[in-house]
């Protein structure tokens, strides 16, 4: 039998992958939409829903961003909800371990878990630095070494809450200091599915010990080979089965009626994506200083990048570009080659789909990834709100099931069960 | 003027149906609102996230959760409550609720506990965090204007730059601005301590009979809504005063209570919803009572008036 593969559909998140200026897009945060959603994965025999966490809105130049979607809803509050609408679909979140404690999330998750009948899940991230600190009580506090530290401590302390039954704990580590009684008696699952998303050592060595899944950011084909090889071979040192640990790399993709079709889609989704101004903020992004001044038309700036990654331009957003300098000679270089301006140079460096062609040809693209061990499934990230599953649903899971490589019908009733994962 | 009627659960069951069967009760007979206990430690679910639960399953009733201020983040508490107002359309609220029991602030394990009145000065903090947050969006934010590019008017979300002896927020909130602007806020009160310096929408009184009700409702603001919580025969005996007997005894008393003390409405700690909604709430009723609203809110449903946004008042002058 082939491998099975693993569905996930991303709410659309406040990046620039989201296009709002669609007329068909809908709101980012009425109900309807995130149930439109829900109800469309579980339509297509999704294995779960996924939704991002906001801790303050994005800032660049000190000013809150405003060329993207803005706004989104608490995680738990919204996933609770959508279990009163689904019955089947997994309900994952990203909760960040930096700016939440153990025994109230550890019991908002359980809670979940045993109002949607076991179908919670947990993405674990944790964020350093003071820019989000300044809306919670401790401010900055964690120091970017310590960051593995917290989320598997963190997740070792919400292990030990499942496992009270309710009951009597007491719990000490470097960053814990817990006890008493955790008043949530064992969850349908046992423990929530774990998922993780970092990629350094770090976080692959946190991934294997702790994990069920990880959020991944390979999907090139060779490379997700690659990192699939070395996470997998790490589980055996933690005493885990290979097929104990997800991975699941978070795609896009495009469909049309012929594969020349869906790269003109592509390239007028990719228009809609990266705006004049969008573009500009892009490259302020690597440039790290203000570019205001320069023509998105035009051809990119001949100064340096800002080298000051204490005081970057972008604020709430992970560091993208480790070497200023060379991304932005690599970057002028293929822009004076092929003629590029900025926001033509923008539009082919970032976030470029990764499945486009005709529903037969990503089907059989998607199902080759999963066969050959690139990764167990996806996690789908649409451009609109909320209809943006819709075609893949229609036209895309049908084939994956005459494959015989998707199910047909939900066999389990928990998340941990649809995902072929063991008991807790 | 027609009578207000809410029920107060306490269950700790982890069973939906149990919970959807009780909440869509409550729904069908016009309560106007449902209020969900919870203290850390306890027995039973987070009460936010259950009234999220319940409220695609219901249409008109409330959906009031306690939720503590002591050791949590007022930031989360603000955009969860945010949350369960999109959630609901409009039908959210909040009881707020201090903890002073050391096995609690175990619990958290952030600090030890605190003496009763620095937690009334903390959840007086956090109330004011968590409303400064509902209105840190004006409601005409989002203006999608493809011409420049911009989803957002930046002009109309706020910074709250909140600064206090517990904790710093800065905001603005990430959750745009909810329904209702401004979610109910409620509060068991059982003295000045809290309904002089909480600033909530409602309070829940504790009076031993009608005239005690009535030098309550003096004692409190005017533009406040006061409900009187009555323990109804089976629940376990607590602060409130119980009442044991029929359902035209009991609509008997909340007749003469609500007549000679000016009380808004009641709240009724019950086991079961149905001691209210099978026999008491056909006999308010038929005396004319009580009328459930047709109002979609819950500020709308309690007349409280529509929430002015604070930033976009001090924009204009």
């Amino acid at each position: 039998m082939p491998k099975q593969i693993i569905l996930a559909a991303h709410f659309p998140g406040v990046n620039n992958t989201t296009v709002w200026s669609d007329p068909r897009a809908g709101s980012q945060i009425d109900f309807d939409s995130f149930e439109y959603l829900a109800r469309t994965a579980e339509r297509g025999k999704f294995d779960f829903f996924f939704l991002a966490e906001g801790l303050r809105l994005r800032e660049q130049r000190g000013l809150i961003h405003d060329l993207d979607v803005v706004g989104r809803p608490d995680t738990l509050t919204v996933l609770s909800a959508l279990a009163a609408v689904t019955t089947h679909l997994g309900l994952a979140g990203t909760l960040n371990a930096t700016y939440h404690e153990p025994y109230e999330l550890a019991r908002q998750l359980a809670t979940l878990d045993h109002l949607s009948g076991g179908r919670a899940a947990w993405n674990v991230v944790t964020s350093p630095g003071a820019f989000f600190g300044e809306n919670f009580r401790r401010g900055g506090f964690l120091d970017h070494a310590d960051r593995y530290v917290r989320a598997g401590e963190f997740i070792e302390t919400a292990r030990a809450l499942w496992d009270s039954d309710g009951g009597e704990f007491a719990i000490r580590n470097s960053q814990f200091d817990i006890k008493g009684r955790f008043g949530v008696p064992r969850s349908p699952q046992g423990h929530p599915v774990i998922l993780q998303a970092g990629d350094s050592d770090g976080g692959r060595e946190l991934a294997a010990r702790h994990s069920d899944a990880i959020f991944s950011r390979h999907h090139q084909l060779e490379d997700a080979r690659l990192f699939y090889r070395d996470v997998k071979d790490r589980l055996a040192g933690y005493g885990r089965t290979e097929d104990s640990l997800k991975i699941i790399p978070g795609v896009s993709y495009v469909l049309g009626d012929s594969d020349a079709d869906a790269q003109e889609k592509a390239h007028h989704i990719r228009r809609q994506q990266v705006s004049p101004q969008t573009a500009i903020l892009l490259l302020e992004q690597l440039w790290n200083t203000d570019l205001s001044g320069y023509d998105a038309e035009g051809p990119l700036p001949d100064i340096d990048p800002v080298l000051d990654e204490d005081d970057t331009i972008i604020k709430g957003r992970a560091g993208m570009y480790p070497d200023r300098l060379k991304t932005a000679r690599e970057w002028r270089a293929r822009a004076e080659a092929k003629n590029l301006s900025i926001r033509d140079l923008i539009i082919e460096v970032t976030g470029r789909q990764n499945f486009i062609g005709t529903p037969a040809r990503v089907a059989e693209q998607l199902n080759e990834y999963v066969q050959t061990d690139a990764c167990d499934g996806f996690i789908l990230v649409s451009h609109l709100t909320p209809a943006g599953l819709d075609d893949f649903v229609d036209q895309v899971v049908p084939l994956l099931q005459e494959r015989g490589v998707f199910r047909t019908e939900y066999s389990e009733t928990t998340l941990r069960g649809n995902l072929g994962l063991g008991p807790a | 003027m027609t009578l207000h009627l809410a029920v107060a659960l306490a269950g700790d069951s982890f069973a939906a149906d149990h919970w959807i069967d009780q909440v869509g009760q409550a729904d069908e007979a016009g309560l106007d609102f449902v209020t969900f206990d919870d203290t850390f430690g306890r027995h039973g679910p987070d009460a936010v996230l259950l009234a999220s639960r319940l409220a695609p399953l219901t249409r008109h009733v409330g959906l009031v959760p306690v939720a503590t201020t002591t050791h949590t983040e007022p930031f989360h508490l603000s955009t969860a409550l945010a949350t369960l107002d999109h959630v609901s359309r409009g039908r959210a609220g909040w009881q707020v609720r201090v903890s002073h029991d050391p096995a609690e602030a175990a619990l958290l394990g952030r600090r030890g506990p605190l003496e009763i009145g620095e937690t009334l000065a903390e959840a007086s903090d956090a109330v004011e965090v968590v409303r400064r947050l509902w209105d840190s969006w004006e409601d005409d934010a989002i203006i999608k204007d493809v011409a420049t590019g911009r989803f957002i008017d930046r002009e109309k979300l706020h910074y709250i730059d909140f600064a206090g002896a517990y904790f710093s927020v800065k905001g603005p909130s990430i959750v745009p601005r909810p329904p209702q602007g401004q979610p109910v806020v409620a509060a068991l009160a059982h003295g000045p301590d809290i309904w002089e310096r909480l600033d909530a929408d409602v309070f829940f009184v504790t009076p031993a009979d009608a005239d005690h009700a009535a030098k309550l409702v003096r004692r409190i603001a005017p533009e406040k809504k006061v409900f009187a919580d009555l323990t109804v025969g089976g629940h376990a005996p607590g602060d409130a005063a119980t009442f044991n007997g029929t359902a035209t005894q009991l609509a008997d008393l909340i007749q003469n209570w609500w007549a000679v003390s000016g009380i808004d409405g009641f709240r009724l700690r019950v086991t079961d919803v149905a001691q209210v909604t099978d026999e008491l709430v056909p006999e308010l009723r038929r005396r004319g009572l009580f009328q459930p609203s047709a109002k979609t809110t819950l500020r709308e449903r309690l007349s409280l008036p529509v929430a002015v946004n604070r930033y976009q008042e001090a924009t204009r002058a």
